[in-house]
């Protein structure tokens, strides 16, 4: 099991294992800030909107990401768009799991009474103002739950980036497999990386589920 | 107060609606509604359930859209959804029949809330106000509570307090007792009967007579979508001129 000690093998490992966060990390920034733009485009009163937002969330959430990635990797160079892997994987990413977020936001905005809404409109507040003081805060509590499990997968997802040639975590299996050490150690090493990674966020979500349970 | 009411529909009305139809499907709720309300006029609404009285009441501050017609406030038609009609709803006060409080924020800040956001007055001036309304309607000492820890009469009484602290030019109130406990519906009705004495134009849909009795200038009796009567309270409890009021009336008023 001290394969990870020898050689160069550590180095790698912790490249491997910070790509895959710093991977995630953004790829969530922009799935939030995507779900909940989308979310908005989903409940808002311009049909259009809502239309791109529906259209966007089955395109995305029905589709494998694997094709996803083959789709921006070999599509966008034929447009004469070119980014690097990580932009790529990034890009794919955030897509998909931001038609995830927005359909965890829409199903907790609606356990929101409509009358709130109703209530805060007929006081002039207008459609963002209602959506962001009255209705998300109170949608907020039911929606942490399943916003961790949509968060808890990302980093897993991620590791389909290694086929597409970003050095992350499970592209470090490789390299250590050319160098023939056992495949079950490895995948034992790996596992525990990313085991690392979801309790984290588990343990991040559980104590903002707690936050919210107190302030009501 | 009955008496001057004739006098008060002489200015130019607050609010009116003309020729006013909507229809869910096939169910034609409101039909031809021709409906103008004077400044200080404090008017109920009743009628059987499925009248369509709750509707019209929403079209006001158009909560509920209509199909043809035209409904004017403070000479100015309603606008379309957005900023003209955001700033027209902040005239408009409405209390509904499930209060509608917001659950995440305590009783001051339910009454601060838009004073802030939409009223853009600064907070130390809003809470003050706050703070003065809540004592008026008698829940001062629950300012600092979440609305889930108040009674329904509570709860109502701070939707009234929220509603009047954008300083609206008429209130709404659909069937604001009909939630209640039995206990409670008079102490939510003082603080109605307060503000019309006080002058506030009001449109009331609601079930207790002894308020139209009592507080309105001019009772709309409506049945299937239409305004089948209106009178001065007082004619219309004591002498109802149709059939369909005679026979809602004596189902009500008979215990």
């Amino acid at each position: 099991m001290g394969l990870i000690f020898e050689g160069d093998n550590f180095s790698a490992f912790a490249e491997g294992f910070l790509r895959t966060i710093e991977l995630s990390a953004l790829s969530a920034l922009f799935a939030l800030l995507l779900g909940f733009v989308l979310a908005a485009f989903r409940v808002s009163p311009v049909p259009v909107l809502r239309w791109f937002a529906t259209a966007w969330v089955t395109i995305f959430r029905n589709t494998p990401l694997t094709l996803l990635f083959f789709a921006v990797t070999f599509v966008l160079p034929q447009l004469d768009v070119h980014f690097e892997s990580f932009t790529v994987a990034v890009i794919a990413l955030s897509a998909y799991t931001g038609s995830f977020v927005c359909e965890v936001l829409r199903a907790g905005i609606n356990t929101v009474p409509l009358g709130q809404a109703e209530a805060a409109r007929s006081l002039g507040m207008g459609f963002g103002q209602t959506l962001g003081l009255v209705v998300l805060p109170q949608a907020a509590r039911s929606v942490i739950s399943p916003m961790g499990s949509v968060f808890i997968a990302l980093p897993r997802n991620s590791a389909i980036a290694g086929a597409f040639n970003v050095p992350e975590l499970f592209s470090v299996q490789k390299h250590l497999t050319e160098q023939s050490y056992g495949i079950f150690e490895i995948f034992i090493w790996i596992a525990l990386a990313y085991l690392a990674i979801s309790f984290t966020i588990n343990a991040l979500f559980s104590t903002l589920e707690r936050r919210l349970a107190v302030a009501r | 107060m009955t008496e001057n009411s004739a006098e008060l529909r002489d200015a130019a009305p607050l609010v009116a609606l003309r020729g006013v139809n909507k229809h869910y499907g096939a169910l034609h709720v409101l039909q031809d509604i021709d409906l103008e309300i004077a400044q200080g006029e404090v008017v109920v609404l009743i009628g059987p359930s499925g009248s369509g009285k709750s509707t019209l009441c929403r079209t006001i501050n158009r909560l509920e859209t209509i199909d043809s017609g035209s409904i004017e406030v403070d000479g100015k038609p309603l606008p379309a959804e957005g900023r003209e009609l955001a700033r027209l709803r902040a005239q408009v006060g409405m209390v509904f029949q499930s209060f509608n409080l917001f659950s995440h924020k305590t009783v001051l800040e339910n009454v601060v809330l838009a004073q802030v956001k939409v009223g853009k007055v600064a907070k130390a001036e809003a809470e003050k106000t706050a703070r003065e309304l809540l004592e008026r309607v008698g829940v001062g000492a629950q300012a600092d509570k979440y609305p889930s820890q108040l009674s329904g009469g509570q709860q109502q009484r701070v939707a009234i307090a929220r509603a009047l602290a954008m300083n609206p030019k008429v209130m709404l109130f659909d069937e604001p007792t009909s939630a209640l406990d039995p206990e409670m519906v008079n102490e939510v009705l003082e603080v109605m009967r307060s503000l019309a004495t006080r002058g506030m134009t009001m449109v009331v849909v609601t079930h207790e007579m002894g308020f139209a009795r009592s507080a309105a200038n001019r009772v709309l009796f409506m049945a299937d979508g239409k305004i089948v009567e209106e009178n001065t309270p007082d004619a219309f409890f004591t002498a109802p001129r149709t059939d369909r009021a005679k026979d809602f009336l004596s189902k009500i008023l008979q215990h």
